[in-house]
């Protein structure tokens, strides 16, 4: 069947070329970037987002034609073609276009309008398409390595303005840093199980006693690495200064995509390679999501800029998130993917109104610039309310949903104590996100000029006010989709 | 009208909410055109739900008018509405003092006219959906979603202290519920497993199943949802929210508060701690009845020391709604009845006591009982109203308060035991008695320091009567409050098949133990006794007496 499809696709290439043609043609688009933004004057420098849509839009389609493959390896078992590379595939897509459409005005106003930004944002993508697909230990470095570095010079992009600098530098000496206990984590894996492939490793570890120190050793050292990535604490401090520095634009892209990358390679390792293990890590994952939603949603009280307070905010989002792989049912990984897609549409969406506040002379990250939005521009400041409401988890919005699924995988297993954790901090989070809406809604609007919005920033709010209220109300389709993740064979060894 | 026929009860759920939507496209600067909009949706809500008296059966068991749809197949959540005798006083409660909220609005607000009343539309969607739904995943929706409006009534609209009694109201309610959250996901999850993984949430099927939990987890079970309801109604020490929510919230924000948010914490009682969790329930009565004890004493007491008339009355309802929480927990049906009664007397009496703050308030922008004295000479007809309303919220026989009163206290008074706890019921009731007495005392005092008396601040003298827009929401509340206190059977015979099928479920040991007593009823012991409507206006007094 897999043979029929892929000669279906036609393609001269060989047959497996199928199966990364996705990122083959972000590739060709990114390369395609650079060459034509020579073409470009200042003024129609908006051409390049069109191209780089373009390209994710044929990307797209190239994924599209693999959504019903199931568990295709290909280059001697180094990536892997399943339900789960294809749902976090888009979830990278979507969040690429979300940035792609807000960037545009955005790098007007900053005067920092060019080429290689669109090009490093699907540079990033590539990398994040890989980290999904690899089945292999070198494939997934490959890949975590190309979203990095792509991020690192994104966060720096404003070359003239010291946050983003310093954020940059930040960002590129912690993450070298973290990269490189991670390799040393997967050299000690590939000594166990004297192979870099995850099925391999797996099938050593499983031999192993769980007590082993070399195992445990490559479980520390793995775990801070990719714990880094996805910011859970205690390796986040980087993430309030990054996300403060970088443009707007790309803040949203690394809280969102790089985020769900990470959770990506997070749930590939820990439910191959570190599954028989699992006793191990299990208290371990659960300390590091209640110290997340602790720092998280406690720290983000305090904090005046926006997207400093979104950074703790993210912080306690993963904390969540990880109760799921604690959980490790198929509610839980549901709840996980389920939660991811809707963390893209909603956060992309405060990240959104962020970037609206940005003009001429005004930062606008302060919390302060957002007073009286419902006088200046109403529908912003609805639009706002519904975002925060879905980062609470209230319903009917799509947040709400994600954190259900979570409760209920936890409730499943037993972990009653944590399903109490979780859910009490819903009322700190709460707390920040209506300080947010408070401002917004009830102090006077101040001198302060109406925000515009570009059709762009309108079609990507609207994209993302869209689903989260259809994936609130009718969220029956999104489980599904959320739920094809679970078909992919690495879940169905575990779950089985 | 076919629709009317076949979908009543989303008829009545969307009517509003319909309003609010068609408002969002109305523009901004038409404030006349919004205000006409909105009370016309409101009366039409009320108009809407008037069928539901003649479709409605009372003494019929189980829910009626039923609708159900497939909602989010994968997780069994389904789009199920329906009412019994206890939901259906409540939805017309709400639509009634809906309409009132928002005609009481007219000239109070007077900025950011539109967003009021598209909130106030959606508040009232929102607390319909929960008296309706039949499904525990809907009807937690519904409880959360009614949350943000009132939210923004108090913040936006609200007086000094606006936003934090705002924030507070929002953050006590929402730890309440997502800790209900919690327990309905583990009785979902405890269905699941009983029934080899099949999933529901629909209220009778975890019904039948909850009855079989043991009592350990019945007992975490009522817990997680005993704070969800406990700081809605709210029961002494979960209480510190209201008054400054009632306090700073808008009139009508305050009417819908007392008159109806509250009532949804006795109806989560009523419709889910109570019955899912007998076991528990009768673990537990007694501390129950003990905290509803305190909270009417304590509530009477802290209002004797207020000097802000909102505040006052806010309390008031602390202690009023402990009569109704004793009701609950005296688990006999007469109790039951009274308390779902004196939940209804407490929407009109209270909701009317502040839209009676508010006209005043309007009219003085103040609050403080010391401003005010001898309005009865400007104001002879509010002077009337108001006397009615007091003696209504007091208890005064022939008005709606007694019937509500004497039937919770009768119910307790029979206590001799729940389960295996010795609870003396008379000692529970004397303390009670001892409430109603100060409540007396506190209402009364404020009536004469506000209104006897020569009119001591100039301020007060020219005070204009009431106008025809507060006549007509004030003169239907007084109606039906003389109404119930004269004849209230008709509105009994909705009350008894759901308090006699708690009873049934909870306490069946009352009827087993009556029917021991008085040989006659033993040829149908299982049946509770029914019928208080055909003999009298009171419910039957026990044959034994």
């Amino acid at each position: 069947m897999v043979q029929d499809l892929l000669s279906r696709l036609g393609m001269q290439l060989p047959k497996e070329f199928a199966l990364i043609l996705p990122q083959v043609q972000l590739g060709i688009f990114a390369l395609g970037i650079l060459l034509t933004d020579f073409l470009l004057d200042r003024k129609s420098r908006w051409w390049n987002a069109v191209l780089a849509l373009a390209g994710v839009g044929f990307s797209g389609k190239a994924l599209w034609n693999l959504r019903n493959l199931e568990d295709v390896s290909a280059y001697h078992s180094s990536i892997v073609v399943d339900p789960f590379a294809v749902f976090f595939g888009f979830l990278f897509l979507i969040s690429a276009a979300l940035v792609i459409l807000l960037s545009v005005r955005y790098l007007e106003i900053e005067d920092e309008h060019h080429g290689e930004f669109y090009a490093l944002l699907l540079l990033a993508t590539i990398g994040m398409m890989f980290l999904a697909t690899g089945s292999d230990l070198i494939t997934l470095f490959l890949g975590l390595e190309t979203m990095a570095l792509s991020f690192y010079v994104l966060t720096g992009f404003l070359r003239h303005r010291k946050a983003s600098n310093e954020g940059a530098l930040k960002y590129v000496l912690l993450g070298a840093f973290s990269s490189g206990i991670l390799a040393y984590g997967f050299s000690l894996m590939y000594g166990i199980g004297g192979s870099t492939n995850l099925a391999r490793i797996a099938q050593a570890y499983a031999e192993r006693s769980p007590g082993d120190p070399l195992v445990l050793i490559s479980l520390v050292t793995v775990s801070a690495g990719v714990f880094f990535k996805i910011a859970a604490v205690p390796f986040h401090m980087w993430a309030p200064d990054v996300y403060e520095g970088a443009p707007t634009s790309i803040t949203a892209s690394i809280s969102v995509a790089s985020k769900a990358a990470s959770f990506a390679l997070l749930l590939r390792i820990f439910c191959t390679a570190f599954w028989p293990i699992r006793p191990n890590w299990e208290m371990v994952v659960a300390g590091v999501a209640v110290a997340s939603m602790t720092i998280g949603n406690f720290g983000a009280i305090t904090q005046s800029n926006l997207k400093r307070l979104l950074a703790y905010s993210s912080i306690g989002h993963v904390g969540y998130m990880l109760l799921g792989l604690v959980a490790g049912t198929p509610d839980g990984f549901k709840g996980i993917a389920f939660y991811l897609l809707v963390y893209v549409f909603m956060n992309t969406g405060a990240f959104a109104i962020v970037i609206l506040l940005r003009r001429e002379g005004v930062i606008g990250e302060d919390i302060e610039d957002l007073n009286g939005l419902i006088s200046r521009r109403p529908v912003a400041a609805i639009l706002l309310l519904i975002f925060m409401l879905s980062l609470a988890g209230i319903p009917p919005t799509a947040g709400f949903i994600g954190k259900y699924f979570i409760f209920l995988s936890l409730i499943e297993t037993g972990h009653y104590v944590l399903a109490v954790f979780a859910a009490l901090y819903i009322a700190p989070a709460l707390y920040y996100y209506f300080r947010v809406v408070v401002h917004a809604w009830m102090r006077e609007p101040g001198g302060a000029a109406r925000p515009t919005i570009s059709v762009a920033q309108g079609v990507a709010l609207a994209a993302c006010t869209l689903f989260i209220l259809v994936a609130g109300l009718l969220p029956d389709r999104f489980i599904n989709f959320a739920g094809t993740t679970l078909q992919s064979q690495f879940l169905q060894m575990i779950l089985r | 009208m076919r629709l009317m026929d076949t979908n009543l009860l989303s008829v009545i759920l969307f009517t509003p909410l319909v309003g609010a939507i068609l408002l969002l496209f109305v523009p901004g600067r038409l404030a006349n055109a919004h205000r006409w909009i909105a009370n016309l949706f409101g009366f039409a809500g009320f108009l809407v739900s008037l069928p539901l008296i003649g479709r409605f059966g009372a003494g019929a068991p189980g829910f009626q008018l039923r609708e159900d749809y497939d909602w989010i197949p994968s997780i069994g959540a389904k789009y199920s509405l329906g009412v019994d005798g206890l939901s259906f006083v409540l939805v017309l409660l709400t639509t009634a003092l809906g309409a009132i909220a928002i005609l009481s609005s007219w000239s109070a607000i007077q900025t950011r006219v539109k967003e009021y009343y598209i909130l106030l539309l959606l508040l009232q969607s929102g607390m319909l959906g929960v008296f309706m739904s039949l499904d525990f995943f809907l009807f937690y929706v519904f409880w959360e979603v009614m949350l943000v409006p009132m939210y923004f009534l108090i913040g936006v609209w609200g007086s000094d202290r606006r936003l934090y009694a705002a924030i507070k109201f929002f953050l006590y309610t929402l730890v309440g519920s997502v800790l209900m959250l919690l327990a309905i996901l583990r009785i979902y999850f405890g269905y699941m497993s009983e029934h080899a993984g099949a999933y529901t949430f629909n209220i009778q099927a975890l019904l039948e199943s909850t009855k079989s939990f043991d009592p350990s987890l019945q007992q975490w079970l009522f817990w997680g949802l005993f704070f969800a309801f406990a700081i809605k109604v709210p029961m002494f020490p979960f209480h510190t929210w209201l008054p400054d929510a009632h306090t700073e919230a808008p009139t009508a924000g305050s009417v819908i508060l007392a008159g109806v948010l509250l009532k949804m914490g006795t109806y989560g009682f009523l419709r889910f701690s109570v019955p899912m969790l007998p076991e528990a329930t009768k673990h537990y009565a007694w501390l129950m009845m003990v905290v509803s004890v305190i909270a009417i004493i304590y509530g009477a007491l802290v209002c004797m020391m207020q000097k802000d008339m909102k505040r006052l009355i806010a309390y008031s309802s602390v202690s009023h709604m402990g009569f109704c929480t004793l009701g609950i927990f005296a688990l006999t049906p007469m109790g039951l009845q009274g308390s779902i009664l004196q939940q209804l007397n407490h929407g009109i009496s209270t909701g009317a006591l502040f839209l009676i703050v508010g006209v005043i308030y309007e009219r003085r922008h103040t609050r403080l009982i010391s401003e005010f004295g001898g309005l009865s000479t400007p104001m002879p007809n509010y002077a009337t109203i108001y006397l009615i309303i007091t003696l209504s919220s007091l208890g005064m026989p022939l008005l709606n308060g007694f019937i509500g009163e004497f039937l919770i206290l009768r119910g307790t008074f029979e206590v001799t035991g729940i389960g295996s706890h010795p609870a003396n019921g008379k000692y529970f009731a004397a303390w009670a008695v001892a409430g109603i007495v100060l409540g007396a005392a506190y209402l009364l005092w404020l009536y004469q320091r506000v209104m006897f008396g020569k009119v001591t601040n100039p301020a007060n003298e020219k005070l204009p009567d009431l106008n025809v827009r507060e006549f007509a929401c004030l003169v239907p509340l007084v109606l039906a409050a003389l109404w119930i206190g004269i004849y209230p059977a008709p509105v009994l015979r909705y009350l008894e098949e759901p308090a006699n099928a708690i009873v049934q479920r909870v306490n069946p040991e009352y009827f087993s133990a009556r029917a021991a007593r008085v040989p006659v009823e033993v040829a149908a012991p299982a049946q509770p006794p029914s019928g208080a409507s055909e003999h009298s206006d009171l419910p039957p007094a026990a044959p034994t007496r």
